[in-house]
């Protein structure tokens, strides 16, 4: 009986969640520093729709802007904040830190040294290659580094402890950030592209960004929502789960492998977008409990929505420019974070 | 952890970023007299450099100044540059790779040399040179064509070659006027959007570059930013929407970007400059260096500000 009404709960929890983020993603395409005015952006949708005819008065460049321009960042956006929240969600609960985000093993300084890499080697170069090496190599390095972080953590003593892991992945991440600034060093022409690309760049996203990530980010995404129930055992403690049957070493593989490869790849497209892989799930948190039944999904569709609306002011704070991301993630999410762990603090 | 330690670094790239985009701001030492007769006369002073007798073994670690040096006749002695000095090719045949963005002084004091010119001191660069005897001449960043013939010519005053500097800014000057002059510029002035790398970073017409293009009365896209946003990178929306007459590709070199390029980017296919051919690829050296080959960049603007009338 207590166990239905609370699917119940969650389900109204999931659904409201989803409208949030539907309803973000249309604002978002609403606002822009260009094309059409605002509300003749959801009438042209509408008119979209099959069996609805609306005449929206909308040119055909101001519809390229909206479409080819704006839409794939708004989707893209939706895409990398979920996945950065869910995966971020799920390395906090396999190592039990709430301070952990989802750069921890390493993924985020792999992918930064790869992207620099190519950068310096003068890649990007669309006509010498059949595809973008940029998020490519970026995508594989980022593996790579957790790859290693993990096959050193893993390999000293007991894997009882996460503490082995979390300083390899802290060494590993050291020394691409070492290579990194030597390789920038030597090459200072790159420093704009690099330092662009370390503060997150939905500013450049394509439909072809999309459709590269979202193969990666469908599995992630299934894999980690698979393990939610597991989680929720892992959190009462490694000899407790053990107890209760289960194989702590094979779930923490398989969310950690599952987490990097959302994380390497939405880090391969957007750059290093901080902030929201933290202060998501713990916003979610501290609205609807711990249970990572509920914090997994909530945290990938609220993630989405929460970067959807912090894309706005990026898009149009300093019109005709950009504001980097990264700075807008920080800049509104700390203040709404504070403000929610004050009224929930008083709440209690 | 991890946050705290990348916001650190993404600051180091801002000052970093800062520094290379030659926003510093200081004009280069302006309170310099251009001596009036051509003979090379010792000692010679320019702003706070002062140097007792023609320097023979001079160092640059600025590509600009390189290029100064050769083309005001002082190449033979030059006996340094540094990695990004890759034109004329006399200067890549040094095969010098030293560093003007990370300067290591005994590296420079290897070469034991009596003038060094930079574009900027990182730190302690001046101080620590001055230390063991060695002049150094900071040739800045500047932000309009009358200082750098000015920079060239105290080059040229340095280095024992004033009457060639002044007769190469004179050049100069009259092949710049004679491009400016070659096209009647319609009366609705044309719009342009200069691109420095892929992800579309620009400048605006406070900038250097900015000011070669005004030249031609040419409307730059990128003029709405707040001041102080010199090097602005622009929302894609708004360049489509805006536009332009002219794209200028100032990053064939670094990220591979050409007319193809940019015609197949989403959302750009349809732009003017796009379908009318008026996407003009240029070399990402010479709109970036202030040195004597400001007349190409000048005369490839004359090319396709012509070509875009002549079609029209």
């Amino acid at each position: 009986m207590a166990r239905t009404r609370d699917t119940a709960r969650l389900s109204w929890w999931i659904v409201s969640s989803a409208v949030v983020l539907v309803v973000s993603c249309i604002v978002a395409l609403m606002i822009g520093p260009a094309g059409p005015q605002w509300w003749r952006i959801p009438l042209e949708l509408l008119d979209r729709l099959p069996f609805v005819s609306i005449d929206s008065g909308i040119s055909q460049r101001d519809w390229t802007i909206v479409w080819q321009i704006r839409a794939p960042r708004v989707v893209l956006a939706a895409i990398v904040g979920g996945t950065l929240s869910l995966s971020g969600a799920s390395y906090q609960g396999v190592f039990r830190n709430p301070l952990v985000d989802p750069y921890l093993l390493g993924v985020a300084a792999g992918a930064g040294l790869g992207a620099t890499l190519v950068f310096a080697l003068g890649g990007a170069r669309p006509a010498d290659w059949l595809i973008d090496p940029l998020p490519l190599v970026a995508f594989g390095s980022g593996m790579v580094a957790v790859f290693v972080t993990y096959m050193v953590g893993t390999s000293f003593g007991r894997t009882r402890s996460n503490i082995s892991l979390v300083l390899a992945g802290v060494a590993v991440t050291s020394l691409a950030t070492a290579i990194q600034t030597f390789v920038l060093q030597r090459n200072n022409d790159v420093v704009r592209q690099v330092y662009a690309w370390i503060l997150g760049r939905l500013s450049s996203a394509t439909w072809g960004d999309v459709r590269l990530v979202i193969p990666y980010v469908v599995v992630s995404t299934v894999a980690l929502l698979m393990h939610r129930r597991l989680l929720d055992v892992l959190r009462v403690g490694d000899d407790e789960a053990v107890a209760l049957g289960t194989n702590i070493r094979r779930v923490r593989f398989i969310v950690v492998a599952a987490a990097t490869l959302g994380t390497a790849a939405v880090v391969a497209v957007s750059g290093l977008i901080g902030f929201v892989g933290i202060i998501v799930p713990h916003a979610v948190r501290l609205v609807v409990g711990a249970s990572y039944r509920k914090v997994l999904p909530l945290s990938l569709l609220l993630g989405g929505a929460f970067l959807v609306l912090a894309d706005i002011p990026s898009r149009v704070l300093s019109d005709p420019a950009e504001t980097p991301i990264g700075v807008v993630t920080a800049f509104f999410g700390a203040p709404f974070f504070l403000l929610l762990l004050r009224t929930r603090e008083s709440a209690s | 952890m991890t946050t705290s330690f990348k916001v650190g670094f993404a600051g180091l790239f801002l000052s970093i970023a800062a520094v290379l985009s030659g926003c510093s701001g200081s004009e280069s030492s302006s309170d310099t007299t251009v001596a009036a007769e051509p003979a090379a006369t010792y000692p010679v002073t320019v702003g706070d450099v002062t140097l007792e007798a023609q320097p023979m073994r001079i160092v640059s670690l600025s590509p600009t100044a390189t290029e100064m040096l050769y083309a005001v006749g002082a190449g033979s002695q030059i006996v340094a540059v540094d990695e990004y000095s890759n034109y004329p090719q006399e200067a890549v045949d040094l095969g010098t790779k030293l560093s003007g963005y990370e300067p290591n002084i005994e590296a420079i004091s290897e070469f034991t040399p009596d003038l060094v010119i930079a574009s900027y001191d990182p730190g302690s660069l001046v101080q620590q040179l001055g230390e063991i005897g060695v002049p150094v001449y900071l040739a800045d960043a500047v932000t309009s064509i009358d200082a750098a013939y000015e920079q060239i010519e105290n080059i040229g005053l340095l280095t024992g070659h004033a009457a060639e500097a002044v007769a190469l800014t004179e050049s100069m000057r009259a092949q710049i006027e004679e491009a400016v002059a070659g096209v009647t510029l319609p009366s609705e002035p044309l719009s342009y959007y200069h691109e420095l790398d892929n992800t579309l970073y620009s400048v605006t017409s406070n900038t250097f570059i900015g000011s070669v293009y005004s030249l031609f009365g040419l409307r730059n896209i990128a003029d709405n930013v707040e001041a102080g946003n010199d090097y602005p990178q622009l929302s894609a929306e708004v360049i489509v929407s805006s536009d332009p007459d002219l794209i200028f590709l100032a990053d064939t070199k670094c990220c591979g970007e050409t007319a193809e390029t940019v015609a197949a980017r989403e959302g750009w296919g349809s732009l003017k400059a796009v379908t009318n051919g008026n996407v003009i690829e240029l070399d990402d050296d010479i709109p970036s260096r202030w040195g004597p080959r400001i007349v190409d960049f000048v005369i490839a603007i004359r090319d396709a500000v012509s070509a875009l009338l002549a079609t029209a």
